[in-house]
């Protein structure tokens, strides 16, 4: 590990003026830190920050402070009732210990997990722009068939953002000049195109402080499905945050996220405008997957992501329409 | 705020007051085994994938390897030489000899650590990935696993873990409802 200059700041405001690389959980930096793929020259510890906390908001939503941890915010009672879809993505990623230790702000700005970003003798644009990619012709079972440009390939890893991109959430920040930001997870992620190594609209030194959570959709069934090479303590190969309300016999609410899919977590509009106001039947959900898989790419070992994500999207949408 | 890149720390682990003089990107895992003398937390993979490093730290259950002990001055640090002594064992390091819940011992530690504070994650009622009904999660032996894979054993000790842990967690209801 690099040598770095170590600072905890004492308020929000202080961390941002301070101008380094935010710590808190470190479950996914430090690793990276220890294989120098990251190499920050001070870091600032924000783990102190009254960040931590999971408040009602008069709409309806709740509030999360980015250092909530991930065991307690899929935990929460509030969550489980409003939100069963965040609780169970939550649920479905990491381990027991890391979930006591990794927190909402950082669960966001998660590193993809692809090989050749984490092995600093491979060549990979996201950790040395310009250096090219090893992952296109090499072992790429795990890696995006959306979203992706010549230059990348990797995925995002998480879980508990594809729940987030289904339920429209809105991520807070803290700029460095004082300013505060509201993101729509939306435009949150940024695709890799020519620069891969820029992952997300943040500017440098901005805090996540906040997420919000919109009121929640009555009457939706929630359903996390995550595809992945064991039980438990895996990556997933694909994954689905579905939110689905089905009224008088046709599709009244659709939100549709995939985890695993794409270098974000991805949300298309069109795959939903396509199941909105049908009656609920194998047909609408194959032409819904056709519309999801109509630009889909794949780069050899990981061509079982199309028809693993299409058989994924119609059980999940047969068994909340059931 | 204060800006360092080592130096003094104060530690408090296993109801002592340690201090050491060690550089900022020292791992917890490490202040512990290399600077501390404290030997019993394991060092498996390195990065959080295996969990025989897993300790409690404020009561709560992580992976002392993927977090800077410099982060950690304020914390209750416990660690398996923390939870019970050779003449007084705890209830979960009990469990594990009576149902040889091992084969070489590497992983043990922090299966047991791991044990502890996941049966106290259960007594608040916290669901898993296994539980139907997460406002209502059902203790089984699928529970177990769920709540466990964060801890390797390459013996595949598995089933005798299982066991040992199901009685742990039985034998602390018992003693509960008897309180």
């Amino acid at each position: 590990m690099r040598a770095f200059d170590f600072t905890r700041a004492d308020s929000p405001q202080a961390a941002v003026a301070a101008g380094g690389r935010f710590i808190a959980g470190g479950t996914n930096l430090i690793d990276l830190m220890r294989l120098e793929v990251e190499t920050p020259e001070r870091l600032i510890d924000i783990s102190r920050l009254d960040l931590a906390r999971i408040e009602d908001r008069a709409d309806g939503g709740l509030t999360i402070g980015a250092l909530v941890p991930n065991s307690d915010l899929a935990a929460d009672r509030r969550v489980i009732e409003r939100y069963e879809v965040l609780s169970r993505a939550l649920l479905a990623g990491a381990s027991g210990q890391l979930r006591n230790k990794a927190t909402t702000g950082g669960n966001l700005l998660q590193r993809t997990r692809c090989y050749y970003f984490y092995d600093t003798a491979a060549c990979c644009n996201k950790r040395s722009p310009g250096a090219g990619c090893d992952a296109r012709g090499g072992f790429n079972r795990i890696h995006a068939v959306l979203g992706t440009s010549d230059d990348c390939i990797a995925t995002h890893p998480g879980d508990m953002p594809v729940a987030m991109q289904a339920l429209n959430a809105v991520i807070v920040t803290l700029m460095p000049g004082g300013v505060c930001r509201r993101l729509p997870i939306a435009d949150f992620y940024r695709l890799p195109g020519s620069t891969p190594q820029i992952e997300t609209v943040l500017e440098p030194g901005e805090l996540i402080t906040h997420v919000e959570l919109p009121p929640p959709v009555a009457g939706a069934r929630h359903l996390y499905r995550k595809v992945r090479d064991r039980a438990s303590y895996a990556f997933a190969l694909v994954s689905l945050a579905a939110l689905v309300k089905v009224t008088d016999g046709r599709i009244a609410h659709a939100a549709l996220a995939f985890g695993g899919l794409a270098p974000r977590p991805w949300r298309d509009p069109a795959v939903e405008a396509a199941l909105i106001g049908r009656e609920p039947s194998v047909e609408v959900f194959a032409a819904a997957a056709d519309i999801l898989l109509g630009e889909a790419r794949g780069s050899g070992h990981n061509d079982f992501k199309m028809p693993l994500a299409r058989r994924l999207l119609i059980a999940a949408l047969r068994d909340l329409t059931q | 705020m204060l800006s360092r890149t080592e130096g003094a720390m104060h530690f408090t682990i296993n109801g002592m007051q340690y201090d050491a003089d060690i550089d900022v990107r020292t791992s917890l895992l490490d202040l512990l085994r290399e600077h501390l003398g404290l030997a019993g937390s394991k060092k498996g993979c390195d990065h959080g994938q295996c969990g025989a490093c897993t300790i409690l730290v404020n009561g709560r259950r992580i992976n002392a390897c993927l977090t800077l002990a410099v982060m950690h001055q304020d914390d209750e640090i416990v660690t398996i030489e923390g939870l019970g002594t050779i003449d007084d064992l705890h209830p979960m390091q009990a469990a594990f000899v009576r149902h040889d819940g091992y084969q070489c011992g590497y992983c043990t530690p922090g299966q047991i650590c791991s044990a502890v504070g996941m049966l106290d994650e259960v007594a608040r009622g916290w669901p898993s990935h296994a539980s139907a009904d997460l406002a209502r999660p059902i203790f089984d032996d699928d529970e177990i696993s769920e709540r466990m894979s964060g801890n390797l054993c390459r013996c595949s000790a598995y089933p005798n873990i299982v066991d040992a842990i199901r009685e742990a967690h039985a034998a602390s209801i018992e003693s509960e409802q008897a309180a």
